[in-house]
C-alpha cells in the first residue's frame, strides 16, 4: 500500500533528508519519501505492517523535527 | 510572508539593531568594568534575541539524541564564542544564521508558490444539472452521464463531451499553448481548461478521480517521489560530511592545544568549523533546481514524472521518434489513385472497394480513405477482419477484397517478392495496395505531412546535445527515407511490425555509449513497451490519452513537437544550475575550512561559507524557474 501524508512545519531540507533515511530503515517499508519542496511523506509498506509502520514514521519526524506534524486523514 | 515568517523578520530587526548599537561601544574594555558589562549585555540581548528559539530547539534535540542537529551545532558555535570573549562574533553568527534560514524558508515558499500557481487547474466546484436546477456541488459528487454548465470565464471540471453552446477554450494551463481551441457541439472537452467565451454544457464522461485533472495534479505531486542521483548522492554526502567536520573540529580544539598550548585560539578555530558544518547549501538548492526545473517545464505543458528523468533527460544524446503523429501531423489524405491497367476498375470504384472494406480499421491511413470515399455510396463489407501491420480483408459484393501494405500482398501471394508493384511505382507516402479475388486491383497513395516546426525542432536537438536522431515507421524504406531527408533525421528504420518498434528500440539501447541516455519520443498510442524501455519515453499530444500518461516519463501535454528541445534546454539548465552550486558550495567551504584550520579565517568567513553560500545557491537554483522561450 502506498499512502501520502502532508507534513505541516517542515522547515528544514537536511531534516526532511534525515527523516527519510530513518523512515526507509522501518520494518516492513519498502519505500519511502519525505520531500521538502512538497512538504510530504509518502510511504510505501506492506499492507498488514502499514498503520504500525505509519506510527512509527510519525515518530522518526518528532525526533527529528518535534515542530513538524503530520496531518493523517 | 506568513506570521512565522514576520516574526523572524522583527527579531532579527531587533537584534541587528543590538548589533550595531554594540559595535559602536568601545570594542576592548577593561574585563568586569562597568563599559565591559553594558557591552556583554548588549551583545548578549542581541544574541538571544536573534537565536533564543535555536538555543531551545538545541536542548530539546540533544535530549532526543540528534548530535548532529544543525541547531545543536549553531548553539555550540555561537556559545563558544561567548565563552572564549568574542561576543560580538557569537551574536553575528546566530544573526546572519537566523538571515539565512528566513531567507530559505522565502525562496522556497516562493518556487513552492509559483509552481502551485502554474498548477493551479483544480476546479473548486461543478455545476450540475439536476431535475431541471443548477446546482454546485464539488466536483467528485458528479456522475458519469450528467450534465453539468460551464459558464465563460469557468473552469472546465470534469471531462466529458459538449451538448450545447460552443466556445473557444483556453487550455493554456494544460499544454501551455495560448491559442484557444474551439469547441462546439460534440467535441471532447478536457478539464483544467477554461472557458473562454460562450456558455457551454458538457455531458461527463468520466468520474473526477479519473478526469485529466486529476492524472495531472497526480503526477506533479508523485514527481517528487522519484529523486535525481545528484540529490541522493547528496544525501549520503550530507550524512557524513557533518559528523567528518564535528570530529576535526574536536580534534582541532585539542590535539594542537595540547601540543602548542594557546587553547582558545584553537578552540576558537575548531568553532569556526561548527559553523561551516551544515550541508545547507547542498541539501536544499539542489533539490530546489530540480523542483524548479520540474515546475518551469509544466508551465509549457511538458510533464515530468520525476527529478531523476530530468537528470537523464540531460544526458541523451540518441532520440528515437516514432514518424507518425510524432514529425508528422498523423492526418493522412489520399494523394493518387491508381487502379490497375487489367483490373478495369474507375478510381471512383477502386477508391469505393477499399473504403468500404477500410472502414473497420482505425488506422489513421484506413480513415483517411474513408474519408476521402466520403460523398459516394459505399458497398457493405461482410466479415470484415483486420490484421494488424498488414491490412484488411472482407467480403464485397461476393468478392474477396484484401486491403493494406506490399507486405500483405506478399503474405497473400497476390506480389512475388520483387515485383515492381512492390516499390509502389516510385509513388511517395505510404501505399494502399488492393486485391480481388486474388487478382491485384490497384493501388492509392495516402502522404502524410511532417510538422511545420519538425525540422526546425530536430535542427534544434542537434544544437543543444548533438543528438543522434533515429526514424522508426512502418512505411516503405523510400518513403521514409525521403521524409527523413527532408527533416535531418540521421538513421531510418522502416517497415517495421507494430511489435518492431520495440525490437528496434532495444537494439539502439545495445549499441548506445555506456554514459549516455536514449529517449523515445511517441504518441503513446501504441508505443507503451518502446516508451518503458527507453531511459526517458516521451510521450506526445498526451492530452486526454491516460495510456500515454501512464507509460512515458516525460509527457508533453501539447502536440508541438518544438516542446522536445525546451525540454531538453530545461534540464542542461538544472542540471548546469546543480553541477555550479556543488562545486559552488564544496569549494567555500573547503577553502573556509582550510584557512581557518590555518588561521587565517575568523567566523566571520564561516559566517559567509555557511550562510552566504546557502542564499547564493538558492538565489542560483530558482534560475531553473524561468526559462527563455
Amino acid at each position: 500500500m502506498k499512502k501520502t501524508f502532508k507534513l505541516v512545519d517542515l522547515d528544514c531540507a537536511n531534516c526532511a533528508a534525515k527523516m527519510e533515511t530513518a523512515i526507509k530503515k522501518l520494518d516492513g517499508v519498502t519505500n519511502a519519501s519525505v520531500s521538502f519542496m512538497t512538504q510530504k511523506l509518502t510511504i510505501e509498506a506492506d499492507d498488514d505492517k502499514f498503520d504500525g509502520v505509519v506510527k512509527q514514521a510519525v515518530e522518526c519526524i518528532k525526533k527529528v523535527e518535534p515542530d513538524c506534524t503530520v496531518v493523517l486523514k | 510572508m506568513t506570521r512565522k515568517q514576520k516574526k523572524l523578520l522583527i527579531r532579527i530587526i531587533v537584534s541587528a539593531v543590538l548589533f550595531a548599537g554594540g559595535l559602536f561601544l568601545p570594542h576592548e574594555p577593561e574585563q568586569f568594568s562597568v563599559m565591559w558589562f553594558v557591552r556583554l549585555a548588549v551583545f548578549l540581548a542581541a544574541y538571544l534575541t536573534a537565536g533564543y528559539d535555536i538555543l531551545w530547539k538545541a536542548v530539546r534535540n540533544i535530549a532526543r539524541g540528534q548530535v548532529f542537529d544543525e541547531n545543536f551545532l549553531m548553539a555550540i558555535a555561537s556559545i563558544g564564542a561567548m565563552i572564549i570573549g568574542e561576543y560580538s562574533e557569537g551574536a553575528a553568527v546566530m544573526i546572519f544564521y537566523q538571515v539565512g534560514e528566513l531567507f530559505q524558508a522565502l525562496a522556497v515558499g516562493k518556487s513552492r508558490k509559483s509552481i502551485a500557481d502554474m498548477m493551479d487547474i483544480n476546479p473548486e466546484s461543478a455545476n450540475v444539472e439536476r431535475d431541471g436546477e443548477v446546482l454546485e456541488v464539488e466536483p467528485d459528487e458528479v456522475e458519469i452521464g450528467e450534465t453539468i454548465v460551464v459558464k465563460p470565464g469557468e473552469k472546465v471540471p470534469l471531462d466529458g463531451v459538449v451538448v450545447f453552446g460552443s466556445s473557444g477554450l483556453d487550455t493554456a494551463a494544460l499544454t501551455g499553448e495560448s491559442a484557444l481551441r474551439d469547441v462546439t457541439v460534440g467535441d471532447e472537452i478536457f478539464s483544467g481548461s477554461v472557458n473562454a467565451n460562450g456558455l457551454l454544457k458538457i455531458q461527463v464522461t468520466k468520474p473526477y478521480s479519473d478526469s485529466t485533472v486529476s492524472k495531472i495534479l497526480e503526477l506533479v505531486e508523485n514527481s517528487s517521489e522519484s529523486k535525481a542521483k545528484t540529490e541522493s548522492f547528496i544525501t549520503r554526502f550530507a550524512r557524513v560530511y557533518t559528523p567528518i567536520v564535528v570530529g576535526s573540529a574536536v580534534l582541532l580544539a585539542v590535539i594542537p592545544s595540547l601540543i602548542f598550548g594557546n587553547w582558545s585560539d584553537w578552540i576558537y578555530r575548531a568553532l569556526t568549523f561548527l559553523v561551516v558544518s551544515c550541508p545547507c547549501a547542498l541539501v536544499i538548492s539542489v533539490p530546489l533546481s530540480y523542483f524548479g526545473g520540474i515546475g518551469a517545464a509544466a508551465k509549457r505543458g511538458i510533464m515530468i514524472k520525476g527529478a531523476n528523468y530530468l537528470e537523464t533527460l540531460a544526458k541523451a544524446k540518441i532520440f528515437v521518434f516514432d514518424k507518425t503523429g510524432t514529425l508528422t501531423k498523423g492526418s493522412f489524405s489520399v494523394s493518387e489513385i491508381r487502379p490497375d491497367e487489367k483490373s478495369e476498375l474507375s478510381e471512383n470504384e477502386l477508391l469505393n472497394l477499399c473504403a468500404a472494406a477500410e472502414k473497420i480499421s482505425n488506422h489513421p491511413i484506413a480513415r483517411s480513405i474513408v474519408k476521402a470515399a466520403e460523398g459516394i455510396e459505399i458497398p457493405t463489407a461482410e466479415n470484415a477482419e483486420e490484421i494488424a501491420g498488414f491490412g484488411v480483408r472482407a467480403i464485397i459484393d461476393g468478392k474477396e477484397i484484401l486491403a493494406g501494405n506490399a507486405r500483405f500482398m506478399v503474405k497473400e501471394g497476390i506480389f512475388g517478392n520483387d515485383s515492381e508493384e512492390f516499390n509502389g511505382g516510385n509513388s511517395p507516402g505510404t501505399v494502399v495496395f488492393c486485391a480481388a479475388d486474388g487478382k491485384y486491383a490497384g493501388c492509392i497513395s495516402v502522404s502524410d505531412t511532417p510538422k511545420d516546426n519538425a525540422k526546425e525542432a530536430l535542427a534544434e536537438l542537434d544544437r543543444l546535445c548533438n543528438a543522434k536522431k533515429i526514424m522508426l515507421t512502418g512505411d516503405r524504406q523510400s518513403a521514409a527515407e525521403d521524409i527523413a531527408q527532408k527533416l535531418g533525421i540521421d538513421e531510418v528504420r522502416a517497415q517495421l511490425l507494430p511489435d518492431g518498434k520495440v525490437k528496434a528500440v532495444e537494439e539502439i539501447f545495445a549499441e548506445k555509449p555506456n554514459d549516455s541516455a536514449l529517449a523515445f519520443v511517441g504518441d503513446g498510442m501504441n508505443d507503451a513497451p518502446s516508451l518503458a524501455r527507453a531511459d526517458v519515453g516521451i510521450a506526445m499530444g498526451a492530452l486526454g490519452s491516460d495510456a500515454a500518461i501512464e507509460a512515458a516519463d516525460v509527457v508533453l501535454m501539447n502536440d508541438n513537437i518544438g516542446s522536445i528541445p525546451l525540454a531538453v534546454r530545461i534540464s542542461a539548465k538544472t542540471r548546469r544550475i546543480v553541477i555550479q552550486n556543488i562545486v559552488f558550495a564544496l569549494a567555500v567551504k573547503a577553502a573556509v575550512l582550510i584557512l581557518s584550520a590555518l588561521g587565517f579565517a575568523n567566523m566571520w568567513a564561516a559566517v559567509f561559507a555557511d550562510v552566504g553560500v546557502s542564499v547564493l545557491a538558492i538565489l542560483n537554483a530558482m534560475r531553473t524557474l524561468s526559462i527563455k522561450e
